[in-house]
């Protein structure tokens, strides 16, 4: 279904329904049977979702619709799953939940979709229209809860309505910017006789996004980077959206420039390759921290300037640099801080054009001072016979081969992970964050090994984040999927306890998890073997045993209380005031 | 600064709410909304007063372009424009204060429309200082009831 328009890939051409009417299945009938036609067209596969009352209508059409339905334990984890699926397939994500409480348990699992720019369809159940507005039983004004948190959403008044906003849906969610969009549906919608099932051309005159960058700022951008002497690409989640990850490769090897990434942005540039400074921000590299400080030329490509790499502080960011901004959103050129080169488009586009324009700086001096920033401050561990978390995480690396997928919960585990797990490519690390979701990485894992059955996921998580979504552990033994629970388990919540350690005195404040449970025994009671872990020696030998064992496998790792996470950018301070480097 | 967008938006159940919701999460700051219907019955068009910067109009346009519901934005303080308020205004009148309230009126090319025994309904048209001018005529009289529609406007013709 995947077509090029303009030179574009649209993940879902509009048009196609239209010009091969063979391949669309939908058939008059009622308005569940109609959506799911509409969806299985649509290209849908796998919906998660949690039926209730005012779906149920919907859940009997869905015994006969060839779309696969995976139940979990808990709405948040339908949502969280949908947007895991869609950042490792590249496809949109469906999730569905019934009205009232099942609608609200997905709001979370929506603004975190939101703020990472991830698109995913949701339906949501809603009471019959003539019951609206009437604090009937189960119901909550959904769309409008979500407006703040939804690229756009419908409520359905008219079953008629389905085929049109279905196949809209999609397209606002998966091109552009993609993002969240909310589909409403009132039990008597989903019940009432549609009949003519065939979707409309879509045609949204207020809905516009460039894709392709503006030549002459393009040529402007070339000029800047010829002429820089300092130049720093600093590569973020519009990079690996776009597609962009292996022409910026080619840009910074051609243009023998240094790169920079954000949290959202691991996997554009593989881990090691020698171009690649680390991650930037808050609890990033040193060097890359300070390239970004010290530059001339800042080639901000797929980012948004979230606090954690400006730290907030803009006029303290980067401001020895001209600013080239290349992002497929308007509204985030000059949002955060001023642009001298602003350019509108899709990141792959951009970056194709100005490699073909693009003339190598001469800055051995520069290549010279970041080699002994690396040299100088690495990104390195205190190896001194305890279960260090960055072991765990470097052994994972080997062991694991290039191909795992790595999903984290919040705390941190997950930057641990984003330090030393090593990143090969693009939709391989998948993160909550924008929204810093704890009870994120259990359900993204559920959603990745349904994306790819075939291949190896770990859950990196900290024993206060697994608990937010533990009862997961259920619908893995269901699918059968054979997570590797990777559990990094301190009896603390971690990262609340290192900011009450650097910048509240010491006074720990409800931060102990004192009745964990013995989670190996937790896992067993759902099936699921673990393996506990206490000394650096055993962790190979432990990771290496749960890959041979076919299904899911927990292993908990006991670690300090007492780790921390460093680098560190104090938060509000500037780069140049990082902790744990002496710069 | 107070700067006046044209919001060309689609005429839908809940537009408003997504509009004003931007405003209220961006910190935006509304000095006037007024919301009608144009000559296309699925298009409303809203017109915003809105206080702050360049920059910060920038990106109020920005982001009301990223909603799916809008058509168009223009900020209409950039060009040359009639801009209109229209007040109801109740004025407290007394059997010798009439005469002079009804010159008054007249002056500012206003109209009686309804008219009781102790008091005058007004009604007047015009900028919005025109109709802030009245009003500081009409207090010392005792104003018993105030309406304004906020302000509305279109771009002067090129000719």
């Amino acid at each position: 279904m995947n077509k090029l328009i303009d030179g574009t890939l649209i993940a879902r051409d509009p048009e196609t329904v239209w010009e091969d009417e063979e391949s669309l299945s939908a058939t008059a009938g009622i308005g569940a049977k109609v959506l799911l036609d509409v969806l299985a067209n649509e290209g849908v596969e796998v919906i998660f979702g949690y039926p209730g009352g005012s779906l149920l209508t919907l859940y009997d059409a869905l015994l006969d619709s060839p779309i696969r339905h995976v139940l979990p334990r808990h709405e948040q984890t339908c949502v969280h799953a949908a947007d895991a699926y869609a950042r490792i397939s590249g496809k949109v994500g469906v999730c569905m939940a019934t009205s009232g409480p099942g609608a609200a348990n997905l709001v979370t699992g929506i603004a975190n979709a939101y703020m990472d720019s991830i698109p995913i369809v949701i339906i949501t159940g809603q009471v019959p229209t003539h019951l609206l507005g009437s604090d009937s039983f189960q119901e909550v004004d959904i769309t409008g809860m979500t407006f703040p948190i939804t690229k756009h959403s419908y409520l359905v008044k008219d079953a008629e309505d389905i085929p049109r906003i279905v196949k809209e849906a999609f397209h606002i969610a998966g091109t552009g910017r993609p993002g969240p969009v909310l589909i409403d549906l009132p039990k008597n919608i989903i019940a009432a006789e549609v009949t003519d099932p065939r979707p409309p051309k879509v045609s949204l005159k207020s809905y516009k996004f460039f894709t392709k960058g503006n030549s002459g700022q393009v040529e402007e951008a070339a000029k800047a980077l010829a002429q820089s002497k300092k130049p720093v690409v600093y590569a973020g989640g519009g990079v690996i959206t776009s597609g962009a990850g292996p022409v910026l490769r080619e840009l910074i090897e051609k243009a023998d420039i240094p790169v920079v990434t954000t949290l959202m942005g691991i996997g554009s540039v593989p881990s090691g390759h020698t171009n690649l400074l680390g991650m930037v921000g808050m609890h990033g590299t040193i060097t890359a921290n300070l390239a970004v400080n010290d530059c001339d030329l800042l080639i901000a490509v797929g980012v948004r300037f979230d606090d954690r790499v400006t730290s907030g502080l803009k006029h303290r960011f980067a401001t020895k640099a001209k600013v080239i901004h290349i992002d497929i959103d308007p509204a985030e050129i000059g949002k955060v801080i001023r642009t001298q080169i602003p350019i509108v488009g899709d990141a792959r586009l951009v970056l194709e054009e100005l490699f073909q324009k693009v003339i190598p700086p001469d800055i051995p001096e520069w290549w010279e001072q970041l080699r002994r920033w690396q040299k100088e401050y690495p990104l390195q561990y205190e190896q001194d016979g305890h279960l260090n978390p960055q072991t765990i995480l470097e052994t994972m690396g080997k062991v694991g081969g290039e191909n795992a997928i790595v999903t984290t919960d919040v705390g941190q585990h997950q930057m641990w992970a984003a330090q030393f797990y090593p990143v090969r490519s693009s939709r391989q690390f998948i993160t909550s964050a924008g929204l810093g979701t704890m009870g994120f990485g259990f359900p993204a894992a559920i959603g990745a090994q349904i994306a790819k059955p075939d291949r190896l996921v770990f859950l990196v998580t900290g024993d206060g984040s697994f608990q937010m979504n533990i009862q997961e552990l259920a619908t893995t033994v269901q699918y059968q999927l054979p997570i590797k629970i990777i559990l990094m388990n301190n009896g603390v919540l971690g990262m609340v306890r290192q900011w009450q350690k650097m910048f509240y005195n010491e006074r720990f404040s409800q931060i102990q998890l004192h009745a964990n449970p013995d989670f190996i025994k937790v896992a067993e009671a759902y099936g699921i073997p673990g393996i506990r872990v206490e000394s650096p020696e055993q962790v190979e030998t432990a990771l290496q045993k749960a890959l041979a064992i076919p299904g899911p496998v927990l292993i908990d790792f006991i670690i300090s209380p007492d780790e921390v996470v460093l680098p560190m950018v104090p938060p509000g301070k500037a780069i140049t005031e990082i902790l744990g480097g002496n710069v | 600064m107070l700067h006046t967008l044209a919001v060309l938006v689609e005429n839908n159940p809940g537009v408003l709410a997504r509009i004003s919701g931007l405003f209220a999460r961006r910190a935006y700051n509304i000095y006037s909304l007024t919301v009608c219907q144009t000559e296309n019955p699925s298009i409303s068009l809203m017109t915003i007063v809105v206080e702050g910067d360049s920059q910060v109009i920038e990106q109020v346009t920005k982001q009301l372009h990223k909603l799916v519901v809008v058509h168009k934005v223009s900020n209409l303080s950039e060009e040359a424009v009639v801009d209109r308020e229209l007040a109801l205004i109740r004025v407290k009148v007394r059997s010798d204060t009439r005469l002079e309230v009804l010159q008054t009126v007249d002056i500012f090319r206003g109209r009686v429309v309804d008219m009781g025994r102790s008091n005058l309904t007004i009604e007047l048209t015009g900028d919005e200082d025109k109709i802030n001018a009245f009003i500081r005529t009409m207090r010392p009289y005792g104003i018993l009831e105030l309406v304004r529609t906020g302000k509305i406007a279109v771009a002067r013709s090129d000719n």
